[in-house]
């Protein structure tokens, strides 16, 4: 473990971020402050459209908090894998020319992300104190939903990174999967308008809905169906915490072996 | 490995799998699987070679040569297929200068993350920042973005973070190849300087004259075999030789392009030696009167069309030549894409012995050769009395008493 923690792989990673942010909002008068502009407005769109035109959610307490958390830790692993998934091709030029640990390029962009979501979350934070929902002391449990998000994501991120330099179509099959992801996943809908059984545990077997529905468990509300409250065994808990380590063993093993001929490849 | 020696390759070999029909989408992967072809083109195969500790190390290489390669396998840039690669120390490749240089941001945001990239912490940087800016002479341009920068500038500030990198082994590709007299002399102090340091470096460059100044030892490597490691003088000698070969080998091959074979040719349709009744004959006397029968077709695509015809022996030394002109041509009323026969009467005037024919279209403006029939047809001559001269000019010489 030492080998990866070295003080150059930090300055490197501080540098790759700080560009990364630099770029980002590059050219714009708002600069920054899109990293929470941006969350607000589809928040105030999703809330028109679903509170006061379709009239979903009505038994969900703090249902519009309850969705913009859903959204926020949504478009974080959206966000990750989506810019991830070009980040080796993209870095092309420092692939080819100079050494620099491969994963780190992936992991600078996770980085990214991660410090985009702790920003959403200060939005969350605001509407979660306007909306006067209780705050217990199980919001402690947050981090373990945005870390199964996040070791998640990293796995689907290495897998994409990696097979992009070969395949250029993933890019387009993986918006496709994330918009079908999208609806698949508990977000914009309550768990409990599913009314058949099967299909509302098969769901929760996505980890990135287990941890929403946990997410919002313990900081939003406590009606909210998890896989706790879902299933008789916690046998059922463990399984997407299964799927999560063997996407995120298997992403760095292919990361692994393709990463040798990045250089040639791209 | 024993203490003094730097880089180390062991049986290395290093080749590229190049699809025939490169495959970039998954829909080409599917539709041509399993009949994938890929061509496996080794760039060398085991290479061994040691680098010392101090050395200053010049490959010498013509293009294409594999020595690029080399420099990125030997910097772990490229993974080797076969053998082992042993790096005693700390090593920084400099394939090219400003990698990661980004125009969106400026100079000096550049310069941390380039740091960065040389494995320089932010504080590092910070320290030396001053001295980078001031040796690249940029200190009024530091806020401004990169893509406002000159190339000339863009080189300078890359330079200056780059000579600041402390490491123990130095890869340096071509990097002289850019700037001006003025850069290239700050390069060679940078080159003294390492060498007064005591630290290793690989140069590849074309440089002989770089190569001869800084380096210790130098290889030059062809084709990916490294057919020389000695001393400096040596390894120029032995790569001049090598381009000299090339120039030759070239030479000849666009000689033999240029030239066509009666057939295939575009515009020499027929090329023949007959009687004077358009007889087909080989042999003549030394009376007999020679008539070369050349058929031509032009396209629009000639332009000032010149037909000149060469007399060689078989030797391939060039007796004479004469030509049509132009003007010649428009009098006897070439049509574009039409067929002509031109008929040249020759009186006998070449000695005993075989001759052979070559006709060349060219433009007579621009000199450019259209075409070649190298040695189309050939005739010998026999029965002159006093074979010791190559020409006899009886019938074109006239004397007066």
């Amino acid at each position: 473990m030492d080998k990866y923690i070295t003080k150059q792989n930090k300055a490197l990673l501080l540098e790759l971020v700080r560009t990364d942010f630099k770029l980002r909002y590059q050219g714009s008068v708002l600069g920054y402050a899109w990293s929470l502009l941006k969350p607000l407005l589809l928040f105030v769109i999703l809330y028109i459209v679903f509170v006061y035109f379709l009239r979903i959610g009505k038994d969900v307490p703090h249902f519009p908090v309850y969705l913009l958390l859903g959204i926020v830790l949504w478009n974080f692993f959206t966000e990750m894998t989506s810019q991830s998934l070009g980040s080796i091709v993209g870095r092309g030029d420092l692939i080819r020319k100079i050494r620099i640990p491969r994963w780190m390029v992936v992991f600078s962009s996770s980085v990214s992300a991660l410090i985009n979501l702790a920003l959403n979350l200060v939005v969350v934070g605001a509407f979660m104190i306007i909306n006067q929902v209780d705050i217990s002391s199980s919001i402690l449990l947050l981090p373990l939903s945005i870390l199964e998000i996040y070791v998640f994501a990293l796995g689907v991120s290495l897998f994409l990174a990696a097979a992009y330099v070969k395949f250029r179509d993933i890019s387009y099959i993986w918006e496709v999967v994330l918009q079908a992801g999208f609806y698949a996943t508990p977000i914009i809908y309550p768990l409990s308008m599913i009314s058949i059984d099967l299909v509302q545990k098969l769901l929760l077997m996505n980890p990135v809905a287990q941890a929403i529905q946990y997410a919002r468990y313990n900081t939003v509300t406590v009606e909210t169906i998890t896989s706790s409250t879902l299933f008789e065994s916690s046998l059922y808990v463990v399984i997407p915490l299964l799927i999560t380590a063997a996407v995120f063993v298997g992403g760095v093993m292919y990361f692994k072996k393709e990463s040798k001929y990045f250089a040639e490849n791209i | 490995m024993s203490d003094d020696i730097a880089i180390r390759l062991n049986g290395v070999s290093k080749g590229f799998r190049l699809p025939n029909e490169r495959q970039n989408t998954l829909k080409g992967h599917l539709i041509n699987f399993g009949k994938r072809g890929y061509e496996k083109q080794e760039v060398f195969t085991n290479l061994s070679l040691d680098v010392k500790k101090g050395e200053f190390l010049g490959i010498l290489g013509r293009n294409g040569s594999g020595k690029s390669t080399l420099l990125k396998t030997l910097s772990g840039i490229y993974t080797p297929d076969n053998g082992e690669i042993t790096i005693n120390g700390k090593l920084i490749p400099f394939i090219e200068l400003g990698v990661g240089f980004n125009p969106e941001l400026s100079g000096r945001d550049n310069v941390f993350l380039n740091g960065a990239l040389l494995g320089f912490s932010r504080k590092e940087i910070e320290l030396i920042y001053d001295d980078i800016v001031e040796f690249a002479e940029l200190e009024r341009f530091m806020d401004q973005k990169l893509k406002n920068y000159s190339s000339g500038m863009q080189v300078r500030l890359a330079f200056s973070i780059a000579i600041r990198a402390d490491t123990d082994i130095l890869i340096l590709d071509e990097v002289l190849a850019v700037g001006d007299e003025a850069f290239q002399r700050k390069c060679y102090d940078y080159f003294n300087e390492l060498k007064e340091r005591g630290k290793t470096v690989v140069l590849v460059t074309h440089d002989m004259s770089a190569v001869k100044r800084f380096c210790t030892r130098a290889v030059v490597i062809d084709k990916g075999v490294l057919i020389y490691d000695g001393d400096t003088d040596g390894a120029t000698d032995a790569y001049r030789k090598l381009n000299l070969k090339s120039t030759e080998q070239s030479s000849s091959v666009s000689n033999k392009r240029k030239s066509n074979k009666l057939g295939t040719s575009k515009y020499v349709k027929d090329l023949k030696t007959t009687d004077s009744k358009d007889v087909k004959k080989i042999l003549f006397s030394p009376n007999d009167k020679i008539v070369i029968a050349c058929k031509i077709k032009l396209n629009g695509s000639v332009e000032n069309p010149t037909l000149q015809l060469w007399f060689n022996n078989p030797g391939g030394t060039a007796l004479a030549a004469v030509k049509i002109y132009p003007k010649d041509f428009q009098k006897s009323k070439v049509n574009i894409g039409k067929e002509i026969t031109t008929h040249w009467i020759l009186d006998g005037i070449f000695n005993d012995g075989k001759y052979m024919v070559t006709a060349e279209i060219s433009n007579s403006e621009t000199g450019e050769i259209y075409e070649v029939i190298k040695d189309g047809c050939e005739f010998s001559v026999y029965g002159w009395d006093s074979p010791h001269v190559l020409v006899h000019p009886d019938k074109v010489i006239e004397i007066k008493q």
